[in-house]
């Protein structure tokens, strides 16, 4: 199969040219992970396709079809609520967002959980970690209301800059493909993009009074990030997370402890607090 | 447009201690649920119910639970994976989807109702046969199984209320039945599971509008 370009996350930009058109009511077979806790394996499941279907209708065909027990997460169908996060052909997606005229049908589908978190039962896995990391975050701290009235008043473009970032369904597919998580398990070292933007968020409000740029140096690991950019690649709202959410942090964290001339100064002003 | 009938202030059902919001609860929409209301609808009452289900809690000491009761609900969720070669329940759910759809749906009269009625009690008796595979891990057969079980209930007691109002007005079209009646203004239809499973249909007069709100309304126009 020739290499596809792909602009973004989306799969409305994968161009299905190459891939044969999917005859109405034809066969296909989905390749499931089945097993508990880590042990199991994959199952071929055939199952009627037709047009228009996604990855989620198709498993969840298979479940009232053929099996009952089939563990699987899913609830808007919609690609909001980020709960049917799965890796498809070995790419993080939403089952529900994945069409399956954008993959190739005359192989089995793959689909299998996200393997950066402990496995529960087939398709779930426990992504807690993710909710204990976000509790270690100072929460937003806005400073007094501008007016009597108890309003603030704040620039467009301010505001503006951390729109994106509140887009986040917490699907958690870019804490997924994260290869310092994925592959490097520093669980207890670094927090993850998603992480990294939820900081982004709170350090850029423009009523936000707290300094996270400490902890995203020391206990938050930013330093661990290389900027590969998979989890742009793969999230679902397209924000643009290595770009407009780590990249600034970074430069805000080397800007704070790394800069000699501040540094320079700051000795000086210690000197001249001696004396 | 239908749901748990609950106490406008404290969002308290009829079932003490149990308190209901949003979408589930009914009353506050009136006859058509407008699109946008529900975010709005379930933050309000959302909060009202949690916090008078606090006080609930804070007031009351917690009942005393019969043991027994308690064994026979769980042999009662557990037998699907006894039953060998049963019914698959999703099979009985997409059914159920299906028929609520055409016969008790967005156009409705009074011979398909009926009808969907019979189909119910099918269902019912389907469902007392199905059985599941696997063990109680996040099982969605073995939790369609139980669904099935309320799925119908609810069903049920949309058709009844379905036939006995014999008009049109909101959400509820009937092409039997076109024009709104204002008689059928006066009550709500209530629907009550006795004892022995069947349901019992009600009619509560609903109370005169205050006069603080009816002049709230004249004033709006």
């Amino acid at each position: 199969m020739s290499a596809k370009r792909e602009k973004g996350g989306s799969d409305a930009s994968v161009q299905p040219a190459k891939i044969p058109a999917l005859r109405y009511m034809s066969k296909a077979t989905f390749r499931i992970w089945r097993g508990e806790k880590g042990q199991g394996d994959f199952k071929d499941y055939d199952t009627e396709v037709s047009e228009g279907m996604v990855v989620l209708d198709a498993v969840l065909q298979v479940q009232a079809e053929q099996a009952g027990d089939l563990a699987c997460r899913w609830n808007c169908k919609a690609g909001k609520c980020g709960s049917c996060s799965a890796e498809i052909n070995g790419m993080p997606k939403l089952m529900c967002m994945t069409r399956l005229n954008t993959l190739n049908m005359e192989e089995p589908v793959t689909v299998e959980p996200m393997r950066t978190f402990p496995h529960m039962r087939d398709l779930t896995t426990d992504v807690s970690w993710n909710y204990e990391v976000k509790k270690r975050i100072k929460k937003f701290n806005p400073r007094p209301p501008d007016f009597e009235d108890g309003t603030w008043r704040m620039q467009q473009e301010d505001v503006d800059r951390v729109q994106e970032f509140r887009k986040c369904i917490e699907c958690f597919l870019c804490q997924d493909v994260c290869h310092v998580l994925r592959d490097h398990t520093k669980h207890e070292e670094f927090i993850g993009p998603r992480f990294l933007i939820y900081a982004a968020a709170l350090e850029m409000h423009p009523l936000d009074t707290e300094n996270r740029l400490e902890e995203l140096k020391d206990e938050f690991g930013i330093g661990y990030c290389n900027i590969t950019k998979c989890c742009t690649k793969v999230c679902p709202e397209h924000i643009t997370i290595t770009d407009n959410g780590i990249i600034p942090l970074k430069e805000r964290v080397v800007d704070e402890f790394y800069d000699p001339l501040k540094k320079l100064v700051k000795i000086f002003r210690k000197k001249k607090d001696k004396t | 447009m239908g749901g748990i009938r609950v106490n406008a202030d404290t969002q308290e059902s009829s079932v003490r201690g149990l308190f209901a919001a949003g979408e589930c609860a009914a009353g506050i929409n009136g006859a058509n649920r407008l699109g946008g209301n529900s975010l709005s609808d379930l933050l309000v009452f959302g909060k009202r119910a949690g916090e008078y289900a606090a006080a609930f809690a804070q007031e009351n000491a917690g009942g005393t639970v019969d043991q027994d009761q308690v064994a026979a609900a769980a042999k009662w969720a557990l037998d699907p994976f006894e039953r060998e070669n049963g019914e698959n329940p999703f099979t009985i759910q997409h059914d159920l989807q299906d028929s609520m759809q055409a016969l008790v749906g967005i156009v409705r009269n009074e011979d398909e109702m009926q009808e969907a009625l019979v189909k119910i009690a099918e269902f019912r008796e389907r469902r007392e046969k199905v059985s599941v595979m696997g063990n109680v891990d996040f099982n969605p057969g073995w939790h369609t199984s139980l669904d099935l079980h309320n799925l119908l209930n609810v069903s049920e007691a949309i058709t009844l209320a379905a036939i006995a109002r014999k008009e049109s007005r909101g959400g509820h079209f009937r092409e039997d039945y076109e024009a709104k009646d204002p008689e059928f203004a006066k009550f709500n239809f209530t629907v009550k599971k006795q004892d022995d499973g069947s349901m019992k249909l009600d009619r509560v007069p609903i109370p005169e509008m205050p006069e603080e709100l009816q002049a709230v309304i004249k004033e709006m126009g």
